[in-house]
């Protein structure tokens, strides 16, 4: 849908009431906070339609009056508690300004087709706004924990220091902390030494068994596929319950490798899964021609097809790696203490010593998994482009 | 092939069968196509085969094995037949719902049983597994462990005071033990590191004196192979004792006995008759009333057989009765309210993530791609973020000193003094499992919006179609196989989860696996933990099969 409705310049009689609507609605925040909802609602309208109204009026030019708007907000915000409203100001003048200019300059139909009624438009923005909400709630909590974990006072919330932006509510001594208690560094040591082993494991049994699922003739392939699949859906707690029993029996409980094969049986899905996902596009054309040029089924396997699949064997691998390195409800019944894993750490300190060192943690934590997902994301675009399944 | 002029080639096939005219249709090597194509199939499963195969016998080692154990512990129940294997023979006979407490003869087979047990540990443990059925059992059986000592000390004592001989290992193993194994058991050294020689009966003393040799015989083996000792220097449980008179005064023919110490055993069957004596159930009900009722006995009968139901029972809410299953009085039944929370709660999350996975889906799927792809990030990295650090970013939202408290005591919405409880109930972990399961509620929804062209919503729409219409009519019929997929996939993980409502669950907002965990690691009821867990994976199987039908495990996409 590219922008070809024609745009025009909208009345004040538009403009006008919905800033007005816009103004009351953040009014009763502010006035909430200073004691009277009532006032706020009324002083927000007023005060937003006054600006809708000496906009249109002057016919004033759109970046000076933007600038000025977020410069008196912020002081407004200033005067009334400080620093951290002084912000809040700020990006509230910055959203007037675009919101004035947004409506009067009719910028908000450039976008869509041009046949929709009013009421239609009204929806595709309210759309919006309910989808970005729920994007907001999906991102918020992970956004909110990094910066609390620079956070100078041992508490989980905001300081007013932090507001203030004072550089005295700041500090890295929770990351201190992480890197120099021994049962962190024991829980990292143990993590690091766990999932690459159990990753190995998955990856390649899981390799082989994809190829193997992918060949045309395969009997029973939906019972082995539903065996192969099932430590993905079987419920954590059962798997874990059921492998506490066997491994006691077997002599496997509380050992490295007993918490090594759990952890591979687990991961073990997502490669079978990513895997057959990525052979599924594969030209099986290409191993015949490589054995008809006279290279064994080993050499063929290592040089046609795994540079092939290789990206998905590598996604699987990081899948497999994310499960063995987040894995807590396992580990808490196969392993024993000398088995502590990284979440199993940040459990004990979620449930007994909430110690803001999860915080500093978890915040390792995210940028681990953006690396991770960064590297998925990349070996999909270009399995996908290796397979010409995409022109991207 | 390594002879290239040698190798058939397709065209023998085809003169051979031009050659005979008649016959199937041959392969080029000359065997019929039928065959050779055969052939070629087999070699080709059994090679797909030999390439899954590690990889399904590590799963089935590693994980099926595990499961499988699982569900043979949720009917296990070896423990009581092992235990008090002669109770339970004795107790076939008793006709528990008369109320009549069993013969004496389910006595002595208790006392026998138990103090073997006590002996070897293991009647404590046969306790707390009674607990969990008859409140009071373990504690019954710990008692008795120690009391059913004195009761044989008795005897004990009256045959020492007999004659001192008694008190020494030596004599009975000279009247029990056969000669041969006499000399071996005296020439054994402990040092050498070889079990103590194992226990050969005198001839003819297994007929003479019987309950003497069995617990003679439990005796001496239990010292040979639990203590590593000699049982020959030994002296005797009181239980022996106990035995001893049993069959002195059970009309033993001593007089027919002409072995070593015959005159010792000639004195002790005259003195036999006159010895102070108690019955065994007297005895039991001096060491606990409890032994003098019903209730005790009810439960080992029931219990006894080596496979049981009662795991099963237990975890819905009812228990074994002479009369059959019962349901458990009101206030004692906490596992039905625990699965019906569990499957409410679970319904309320799916709901809460496909109300909120649908819009986000569908304007991820109508956006172009460049924007698509940006969002996707935000969709992708709370699924790609450690599930720990999503519940501990939960906990610093709701908690009452927490961020969301924070902002709307900022705000004025709620006094200082009242702020909201949103954390340790069901709000709390519904909430943070909402958003830790919404990404895999939007992911399958978006691959099949994906594929549902926007022109044909347009085209409903030119026919007339109110808005409405059109999404209610065309779009939302081809989604729903998406929601379909995602409600599964986000029912089946919520309903066994256990790590986030363990945290921001408190007391009400806590899951049947919960109760799981607490089983395994704090009341040590692993079997209950095991029926627990069976009925749950039966439901997760239900709905993984209903999955399989509906999208096909091939079909699952991640990222």
């Amino acid at each position: 849908m590219a922008a070809l409705t024609p745009i025009s310049r909208k009345p004040l009689s538009f403009v006008a009431p919905v800033m007005a609507a816009a103004g009351a609605f953040f009014g009763i925040f502010v006035g909430t906070a200073n004691g009277s909802t009532l006032l706020g609602f009324l002083i927000g309208g007023v005060l937003l339609a006054a600006i809708a109204v000496v906009i249109m009026k002057m016919d004033l030019p759109e970046k000076p009056v933007r600038w000025a708007l977020i410069v008196v907000f912020a002081v407004l915000g200033f005067f009334l508690a400080g620093i951290p409203s002084a912000v809040l100001g700020g990006l509230f003048g910055w959203f007037t300004g675009w919101f004035a200019y947004w409506l009067y300059e009719g910028r908000y139909r450039a976008k869509i087709a041009p046949y929709l009624t009013p009421g239609q438009v009204l929806w595709h923005f309210a759309f919006r706004v309910i989808c970005g909400a729920i994007f907001f709630f999906l991102i918020t909590p992970i956004v909110v924990v990094m910066p609390l974990s620079f956070n100078a006072e041992s508490f989980f919330t905001f300081t007013p220091e932090m507001l203030r932006f004072d550089p005295e509510g700041y500090s890295l001594r929770h990351y201190r902390d992480f890197f120099t208690s021994d049962a962190w560094q024991q829980a990292l040591w143990n993590s690091v030494t766990i999932a690459p082993m159990a990753t190995i494991l998955s990856v390649g049994f899981g390799t082989l068994a994809a190829i193997g699922l992918s060949q045309p003739h395969v009997p029973f392939r939906r019972a082995i596929m539903a065996i192969l699949i099932s430590p993905m859906i079987v419920p954590l707690i059962i798997s874990a319950a059921g492998m506490y029993f066997f491994y006691s029996r077997i002599g496997l409980q509380g050992t490295y490798l007993g918490v090594v094969l759990a952890h591979a049986a687990l991961g073990i899905p997502f490669v079978i899964i990513t895997v057959t996902a990525t052979l599924v596009g594969f030209d099986n054309s290409l191993t015949r021609a490589a054995a008809n040029m006279g290279a064994d089924p080993v050499t063929t396997f290592f040089r046609v097809q795994m540079p092939l699949i290789l990206p998905g064997v590598i996604s699987g691998g990081l899948f497999a790696f994310i499960t063995s390195f987040d894995e807590v409800v396992v580990v808490l019944f196969v392993g024993s203490a000398s088995q502590k894993t990284l979440p199993w750490q940040m459990f004990i300190g979620l449930r007994e010593q909430i110690s803001p060192t999860i915080l500093a943690v978890a915040t390792i934590l995210v940028a681990i998994s953006i690396c991770l997902l960064t590297v998925v994301e990349l070996l999909r675009r270009r399995s996908e482009r290796l397979r010409g399944m995409s022109p991207g | 092939m390594s002879n290239a002029s040698e190798a058939p080639t397709p065209d023998d096939g085809l003169k051979l069968t031009d050659s005979e005219n008649t016959g199937p249709v041959l392969a080029a090597d000359g065997t019929p196509l039928k065959r050779s194509l055969g052939r070629a199939l087999r070699r080709q499963k059994l090679r797909a085969l030999m390439l899954i195969a590690p990889l399904l016998i590590f799963v089935l080692l590693t994980f099926i094995a595990p499961i499988a154990d699982m569900l043979f512990r949720s009917v296990e129940n070896q423990i009581v037949s092992e235990t008090l294997p002669r109770t339970v023979v004795a107790l076939d006979d008793w006709d528990s719902t008369t109320g009549d407490l069993p013969s004496e003869a389910v006595y002595e087979a208790a006392y026998y049983d138990i103090f073997i047990a006590a002996e070897r540990k293991l009647h404590t443990r046969l306790g707390s597994r009674l607990n969990y059925e008859l409140t009071g059992a373990s504690s019954l059986f710990r008692k008795s462990g120690r009391g059913l000592d004195d009761l044989g000390e008795v005897y004990q004592d009256q045959f020492e005071d007999l004659n001192e001989a008694w008190e020494d290992g030596e004599t009975w193993a000279l009247l029990m033990g056969s000669g041969d194994w006499q000399d071996k058991a005296y020439a054994w050294e402990k040092s050498s590191g070889d079990l103590a020689p194992k226990l050969e009966l005198r001839e003819g003393i297994e007929e003479l004196l019987p309950k003497t040799a069995a617990a003679y015989s439990s005796f001496a083996n239990f010292v040979r192979v639990d203590d590593g000792d000699n049982p020959a220097t030994e002296d005797p449980w009181s239980l022996v004792y106990t035995a001893f008179w049993q069959d002195l005064t059970g009309g033993a023919n001593v007089a027919s006995y002409s072995g070593p110490e015959a005159e010792l055993l000639m004195e002790a069957a005259n003195a036999a008759s006159g010895f102070e004596s108690t019955t065994f159930a007297e005895g039991f009900a001096d060491i606990d009333k409890d032994w003098a009722s019903t209730p005790i006995w009810q439960t080992i009968k029931t219990y006894s057989p080596k496979y049981t139901s009662g795991y099963f029972l237990n975890s819905v809410d009812m228990q074994k009765t002479p009369d059959g299953p019962e349901l458990r009085d009101a206030n004692e039944r906490i596992y039905g309210i625990l699965f019906k929370r569990t499957m409410f709660m679970s319904m309320v999350i799916t709901i809460s993530c496909i109300m909120l996975g649908y819009p986000v889906a569908w304007i991820l799927a109508n956006l172009p791609a460049r924007t698509a792809n940006l969002l996707m990030i935000l969709v992708l990295l709370p699924f790609w973020t450690s599930l720990l650090v999503r519940t501990s970013a939960w906990k610093v939202m709701l908690q009452q000193q927490g961020v969301i408290n924070d902002v709307l005591v900022w705000l004025g919405l709620v006094g200082d003094g009242d702020r909201l409880v949103m954390i340790n109930n069901q709000f709390g972990t519904i909430v943070a499992m909402t958003h830790i399961l919404l990404p895999f509620m939007i992911l399958p929804l978006y691959s099949v919006m994906q594929t549902i062209p926007p022109s044909y919503l347009r085209a409903a729409k030119s026919l007339g179609a109110t808005n409405w219409t059109a999404f209610w009519r065309v779009y939302f019929p081809q989604s729903v196989p998406g929601i379909g997929a995602g409600s599964i996939l986000v029912f089946i993980l919520s309903i066994g989860y256990y790590i986030t409502p363990e945290i921001v669950g408190g007391t009400t907002g806590t899951f049947i696996s919960n109760r799981i965990a607490y089983h395994i690691s704090s009341s040590l009821n692993w079997g209950l933990a095991a029926a627990l867990g069976t009925i749950l994976l039966a439901v997760v199987m239900i709905l993984y099969w209903a999955y399989d039908k509906i999208v096909g495990i091939d079909n699952v996409k991640l990222g």
